[in-house]
């Protein structure tokens, strides 16, 4: 038993109405919270992120910072890529080293080829707390975990940077409310409802620059636990691998040592959104050490107050 | 295969506790091949580990900790689907009764409920109480999945009898668009793939009704006006202003006459932009920028409308869902939120809770968690509104507690058609 509905037409395809409702977010926050800042890695997310909010406050300066948490593990195409990035759209620049926490106590160095990913958090929260930032805009995805999948647009955060995911608040309609009290803070990600796909149509249709890894290359690598890491200052080949050039390119970017390459021959944005569509495995499954840990491993870091 | 223009639907579950909300999104999911198969295999190892069989489909969206330790969910989790025409977004819904608010949360923002009841149980509490919140946010397309037919030997009986209780209560709660649908979301049966099982049933499958929904219908309005609740003031080079918010009700066009409210100034648009590019006319959802003849010292929380005109009010009729943990009651002040206005609003009057059995309106002085009632609000600012039952932006309202700013309610302009 059904009744039929009726069709309507649309001017608009998703990619206009994703785009609006981001740039939506943006200027909701940056009119409610006192100091925003915008958390850009020179990823493709981050980029994509930082490219709407300078459509939502055009023909102005964007109205806040730009912040990367420099674990100092990143491919150098990637820190090419932040700097001219951010002189071309002419927004100030914050850079809160892993290493400064390091040097300071705060975290214990995990070594020359260990991992400073889980670090970042520390660093991140004092970055927030000494620049007393009351919300920063992240890329994340919900497409990306399932932990994130639960999390809200408007992400609050208690004075310890933690995430309960227990106790969000109800958001909605499209009423963001990113009003909080003095040491805490928002975590604001407009673009919670895009998936992988959609940003790389939306970087293809914006016609937007990425740093050179994400397009296939040729690559010193290694297979390391499934994955294969570029040969770098921060991978270094153990006795029993071999090192092996192959065409690849990078689905994520992330810390050099913990970020995956995939095999593939896709050197344009045509090729590689056929390979995007294609794909068998996800994003962060393909190429991510870090979320290997445990079942739950984003919600843990979640939690603690990571991106 | 370059995919390009696609729709966009958004889409809620909603049902009781253990009706299988969870497991039939896991299962349009697997079925339309939207997993990665690395997501799978985590699907399988977490069920393994749990004991619960090869493949636990609720687990594709249950992803906290402790949703998997208890069997439930606890928070509405978002999932994405596409098909060659359509963007899905899928807001998978708690069940539990103190989780209203999440639920609430998943529902406001929905063209279309999918709610799911398991066919021996019929139409529980929950239910009933899930398909009067979806109505009073205005959701006026349902599709029902009646769940478990493997567990009644696929019996058209069986069916048939919640399918009445079902058609009663979908008429009261004027939804314009109903399908009701025979499925096993464990087997998978009417999900996806047509079912050989039920030779009495020749409608469409889960898959098959959301393909024909209409996308967008939570932007629909009854009123043709259009309405732009200004965000942000943005100073264009050589002095001028545009005044940036999203546009809602019907297109805005280079032209237009439009007033400024609530200061009640007319005026006419003389530019609109977008991203720092010029447009002639601004469609609904656009995030745009809008230049007006007049000089105006209008701001953020100010709306610029066409006719017919909002109302200008600081006394608001509404219908409120109280998530707030003490009661609400008369004389209490907090913050309210009405598109990008942020006014002090005292409760001057509590005039009754609804009683989803009967969709009554029973007498109270006070509203306790996860109530739904009606109450009369007073603003220290003006508000430009329009009924809920006409614009949901321009009817829409959230209440905030003042001392930890969390949002304490969903408000809605005047009253729901069946009450």
């Amino acid at each position: 038993m059904t009744t039929t509905p009726l069709r309507t037409s649309h001017t608009t395809d998703h990619l206009d109405l994703l785009e609006s409702h981001a740039i939506f977010i943006l200027r909701e926050v940056v009119a409610e919270c006192e100091r925003p800042v915008l958390l850009f890695s020179g990823g493709k997310d981050s980029a994509v992120l930082l490219h709407l909010a300078v459509k939502a406050f055009a023909p102005q300066q964007l109205p806040f910072p730009v912040m990367h948490i420099d674990t100092g593990q990143n491919f150098p195409e990637v820190l090419t890529f932040r700097d001219s990035t951010v002189e071309r759209v002419g927004a100030r620049l914050v850079v809160a080293k892993v290493q400064d926490s390091i040097d300071e106590g705060k975290v214990v160095d995990p070594g020359e080829m260990g991992s400073r990913n889980r670090l970042q958090t520390v660093t991140l929260l004092d970055a927030i707390n000494d620049n007393e930032f009351d919300a920063a805009f992240g890329g994340a995805r919900r497409d990306e975990d399932k932990a994130r999948a639960k999390e809200r647009i408007l992400s609050f955060r208690d004075t310890f940077g933690q995430w309960d995911p227990r106790k969000q608040r109800p958001e909605l309609w499209q009423l963001y409310q990113g009003k909080v009290n003095p040491g805490e803070h928002v975590r604001a990600f407009p673009l919670s409802d895009w998936t992988e796909l959609d940003v790389w149509q939306y970087i293809q249709r914006e016609a937007m620059a990425l740093p050179e890894i994400y397009f296939a290359h040729e690559r010193d690598v290694i297979l390391r636990d499934g994955m294969y890491l570029a040969v770098g200052p921060f991978v270094e080949p153990r006795d029993t691998e071999t090192v092996q050039r192959l065409t690849v390119r990078f689905r994520t970017v992330g810390d050099a040592n913990c970020t995956g390459a995939v095999l593939s021959d896709a050197a344009t944005l045509e090729s590689i959104i056929d390979e995007v569509a294609l794909a068998n495995v996800s994003e962060r499954g393909a190429t991510r050490a870090d979320d290997k840990f445990s079942e739950t491993a984003m919600e843990d870091r979640k939690r603690e107050g990571y991106f | 295969m370059q995919v390009t223009t696609k729709d966009l639907l958004r889409l809620a579950t909603i049902g009781s506790v253990d009706d299988g909300k969870s497991t039939l999104i896991g299962r349009l999911l697997v079925d339309t091949r939207q997993l990665f198969d690395d997501q799978l295999d985590a699907v399988a190892a977490a069920s393994e580990k749990r004991g619960v069989g090869d493949l636990d489909l609720s687990f594709v969206t249950d992803g906290l900790r402790a949703e998997r330790e208890q069997g439930i969910t606890i928070d509405v989790a978002y999932r994405y689907a596409t098909t060659p025409t359509r963007k899905f977004i899928i807001a998978d819904c708690p069940g539990h009764v103190q989780y209203t608010a999440n639920m609430a949360t998943g529902a406001s923002t929905a063209d279309l409920a999918l709610a799911v009841l398991d066919v021996a149980s019929g139409l529980k509490e929950q239910t009933r109480r899930h398909l009067c919140i979806a109505a009073l946010l205005g959701v006026r397309s349902i599709i029902v999945a009646v769940n478990k037919m493997d567990a009644v030997d696929w019996s058209q009986h069986a069916f048939d009898r919640v399918v009445d209780e079902l058609q009663t209560l979908s008429r009261e709660l004027d939804f314009t668009s109903v399908s009701i649908i025979p499925v096993s979301a464990l087997l998978g049966d009417n999900v996806v793939e047509a079912s050989n099982n039920f030779p009495w049933y020749d409608g469409p499958t889960v898959l098959d009704a959301l393909e024909a929904s209409e996308a967008g219908a939570w932007e629909h309005t009854t009123t043709q006006g259009a309405r732009l609740p200004i965000q942000w003031v943005l100073r264009q080079p050589g002095g001028g202003r545009t005044y940036a918010g999203m546009v809602n009700g019907d297109t805005l066009h280079v032209g237009d006459r439009v007033t400024l409210l609530p200061s009640n100034v007319e005026t006419t648009i003389t530019s609109l932009n977008f991203g720092g590019d010029e447009l002639e006319s601004a469609t609904v959802g656009l995030a745009a920028d809008v230049g007006l003849a007049a000089e105006t010292n209008a701001g953020r929380g100010d709306l610029i409308a066409t006719a017919p005109l909002p109302r200008v009010t600081n006394e608001l009729m509404t219908t409120i869902c109280w998530f707030g943990e003490k009661p609400l009651v008369i004389g209490q002040r907090l913050r309210l939120k009405h598109t990008s206005k942020v006014t002090p609003v005292r409760v001057k009057i509590i005039n009754g809770v609804i009683d989803i059995e009967k969709l009554d309106i029973d007498e109270s002085t006070s509203l306790n968690t996860n109530d739904i009632g009606l109450a009369t609000l007073q603003t220290a600012d003006l508000l430009v509104v329009d009924a809920y039952r006409a614009n949901r932006v321009t009817g829409s309202f959230v209440l905030i507690d003042e001392a930890t700013n969390a949002t304490v309610a969903a408000g809605m302009v005047g009253h729901a058609s069946f009450l």
